[in-house]
């Protein structure tokens, strides 16, 4: 039962007050250490949930995450890897920057453990070879065709059903919503969801879970963390791609 | 037991599929090479003299002009077991003896189609229509029915007692037994199986051998018949027909769904599944639109075959109002059900490829969805092709040389200068022997705006100057 503090003057105006705080009814003295105790054990509880994380601690969150192949992206990374069950955003300059090369020692891994790879309309042929060479289980590999029309609803199907290991999309023109969609089913299906998008989305608000960026550099292209859930410090982070 | 025999003595020249011309003499003929004989011809050159088992080269000496036509006996049995289905409609013993005759069994539909000559008439008007030559009559025993209607004589017996009077007058030859025994026995002077009835059956016996007179026993129901069963194929169709004419999707969706379950129900009662079935649209005066649809694998959850089912039902554009709704499935072949694990591995794993793979087929179309093998092969753009998604794909040594991610459709020419070659030359020179000769030097270079790609010149002219390099892939 809740009852405002009667020590608080009500306003005359006969308004009702904004923030009335709110306490919990007189208790017998006797109860309130056992009912403080219980708040605290069940705040304990709370915080031991996953996917909460004190900032004032010095580990990051456990999760479930997927090495990237890469030392230095995998510790810039919490968790060490790629996050499961998210969208991760790869905005691009141009093509050929080695954005897909970025993904493969994942994808090697997850098509070794038997787990699909969906590539939904991709712009250009993925090239058997150099897939193999890089250690990707081909049969593992789906290739869609879809028109600019069908696109995102085969990545959220894909991403919902909890069948494919990772489904890697190609969209040039998304919005929030769309990407909010798309989250959610990743999310719903435990599937890393891979979107590549312009370096033009970079400015627009996203749903995704990790954004990078990757521009040409100097001597070779710079990849930089533009958002990551679970990640504090400075807000980008660059590193050189290849050696 | 009344059996009725259906005797098609000229399946042969019936069962060929291309018209005949009738006016001129045509035989069917089967043999090795050298010693062909005529199986049958048709009335013209019978007229002249050409008989059933007749060496070619007399009937052609009788017959100069005779046309002569290679026995198809795939065609004769296709024939016969649609001629199997037809019958099956009166009788569900139905079988099928030798390359020309069935057999049915109708002392158990009698009843139901209002006695036999009701039954009778029904199946002379079959007959008719099918367009086959036919002889009908009906005895106690299957064997004694086959020789009235080898005979000829559209007879129906319905008792035991008159069968051995029947049978007295008719001759050996329609017997159905063996040519060679029918020869011995008309050597001996036998013409009617009268005859052979009158004989002592020990000493008959040892002329004859035991299974030819056990063959006379049964044709007078001596002994039971046996006779193997034929079942008819597995395939299934539903229609329904509106009152009225329905021009939404929406409205079409709860008719759908009911022959959709109705087809669960039947695939689940015969343990089968469907791989492809046809829904048929039905207009009153257009011609009926018909949806097919084909599954990765057999199926027979209701559901998700709804599921398939409306969503390319959605995706057909109804030209007229729909005044019936069918279903057909012509081949349901066993379904083998998923293996599942008792302790599911991925517990988050909601639908499953098979089901996903379906849906995203029913919108995208049936080959949207393929796989990508290597291909052994230097040539780049031949390195590498579609498969579909199950298919076996050859074992291909991975190359040690460097490759794109990404191969572009068709080579392109490249926009500027590269600022920096990182590799190459590699020389790829192959083809000579397909008329897809190719000699190039593929180098890895990058471009000004800092990508890398896969760009080759043509064997002979020098990079970098003058030689215009082509852009093959992206290293992304």
């Amino acid at each position: 039962m809740f009852t405002t503090n009667l020590s608080e003057p009500v306003s005359n105006t006969g308004d009702y007050p904004l923030f009335a705080p709110t306490v919990v009814a007189a208790a017998p003295r006797t109860a309130t250490i056992a009912s403080a105790r219980r708040d605290e054990t069940a705040l304990a509880d709370v915080l031991r949930h996953p996917g909460i994380w004190r900032r004032g601690s010095t580990k990051a969150p456990r999760s479930d995450t997927l090495s990237t192949g890469l030392a230095d992206l995998d510790a810039l990374l919490p968790g060490g890897g790629w996050p499961r069950g998210a969208l991760i955003e790869i905005l691009l300059a141009e093509d050929g920057l080695g954005e897909c090369s970025l993904l493969l020692p994942a994808l090697a891994t997850l098509t070794q453990a038997r787990k699909r790879v969906v590539l939904v309309a991709p712009p250009y042929i993925p090239y058997a070879p150099a897939l193999a060479a890089a250690g990707v289980d081909l049969t593992q590999l789906v290739h869609i065709d879809a028109t600019a029309s069908d696109t995102h609803w085969t990545a959220e199907q894909c991403l919902r059903a909890g069948c494919c290991g990772a489904v890697l999309n190609w969209l040039p023109r998304s919005d929030y919503r769309q990407l909010r969609r798309l989250q959610l089913a990743a999310e719903t299906g435990g599937t890393f969801g891979f979107v590549f998008r312009p370096l033009s989305a970079a400015h627009e608000a996203s749903p995704a879970a990790l954004r990078l960026r990757l521009e040409p550099g100097e001597t070779q292209p710079r990849l930089e963390i533009l958002k990551c859930r679970g990640r504090f410090g400075e807000p980008s982070h660059a590193l050189g791609l290849r050696a | 037991m009344f059996w009725v025999c259906l005797h098609y003595p000229r399946l042969a020249l019936e069962a060929l599929h291309y018209d005949l011309p009738a006016d001129r003499p045509h035989a069917v003929v089967d043999g090795p090479q050298q010693r062909r004989h005529v199986v049958l011809a048709n009335a013209i050159a019978n007229k002249v003299g050409v008989r059933a088992r007749q060496p070619l080269a007399s009937a052609q000496l009788l017959c100069p002009r005779l046309a002569v036509t290679p026995r198809d006996e795939a065609a004769e049995r296709q024939a016969l077991a649609s001629l199997a289905d037809h019958a099956y409609r009166y009788s569900a013993d139905v079988s099928i003896a030798g390359a020309d005759t069935l057999f049915l069994e109708v002392g158990a539909s009698l009843k139901l189609f209002g006695g036999w000559p009701a039954l009778e008439r029904r199946m002379r008007a079959d007959i008719d229509r099918l367009g086959y030559a036919c002889t009908l009559a009906a005895a106690p025993t299957a064997t004694a029915a086959r020789v009235f209607a080898t005979c000829g004589s559209a007879i129906a017996l319905p008792g035991l007692a008159q069968l051995p009077f029947a049978l007295d007058a008719a001759p050996i030859v329609a017997s159905s037994l063996d040519p060679k025994i029918v020869a011995a026995l008309h050597g001996m002077g036998m013409r009617t199986l009268g005859d052979l009835f009158r004989l002592p059956r020990a000493e008959l016996a040892r002329r004859i051998g035991q299974p030819a007179l056990d063959h006379l026993d049964r044709m007078r129901g001596l002994v039971a018949e046996t006779l193997p069963r034929w079942q008819p194929p597995p395939r299934y169709a539903r229609r329904i027909e509106f009152g009225y004419g329905i021009e939404s999707h929406t409205a079409l969706a709860f008719p759908l769904q009911r022959l959709v379950r109705e087809f669960a129900q039947f695939l689940a009662a015969r343990d089968g599944g469907v791989q492809r079935f046809t829904v048929e649209l039905g207009h009153e005066r257009d011609a009926c639109t018909r949806i097919d649809i084909g599954l990765l694998a057999p199926q027979r959850d209701a559901a998700s075959l709804l599921e398939l089912a409306r969503a390319r039902l959605e995706r057909v554009e109804l030209v007229a109002p729909v005044h019936a709704l069918a279903l057909r499935a012509d081949d349901l072949p066993p379904l083998c059900p998923l293996h599942r694990d008792l302790f599911e591995t991925n517990r988050r794993e909601q639908l499953d490829w098979p089901a996903l793979a379906e849906r995203l087929r029913a919108r995208l179309g049936d080959g949207a969805l393929q796989g990508i093998a290597c291909v052994a092969d230097h040539r780049p753009d031949r390195a590498w092709r579609f498969v579909a998604l199950c298919a076996n794909r050859p074992v291909v040594p991975a190359t040690s040389m460097s490759r794109p991610f990404w191969l572009l459709h068709r080579p392109l020419p490249l926009r500027g200068r590269p600022t920096r070659v990182l590799a190459g030359p590699e020389r790829i020179e192959s083809g000579w022997w397909d008329e897809g000769d190719q000699r190039r030097d593929y180098y890895v270079i990058e471009t000004r705006d800092g990508q890398r790609a896969w760009a080759f010149v043509e064997m002979g002219q020098a990079p970098g100057c003058d030689a215009p390099w082509t852009l093959q892939g992206w290293f992304a």
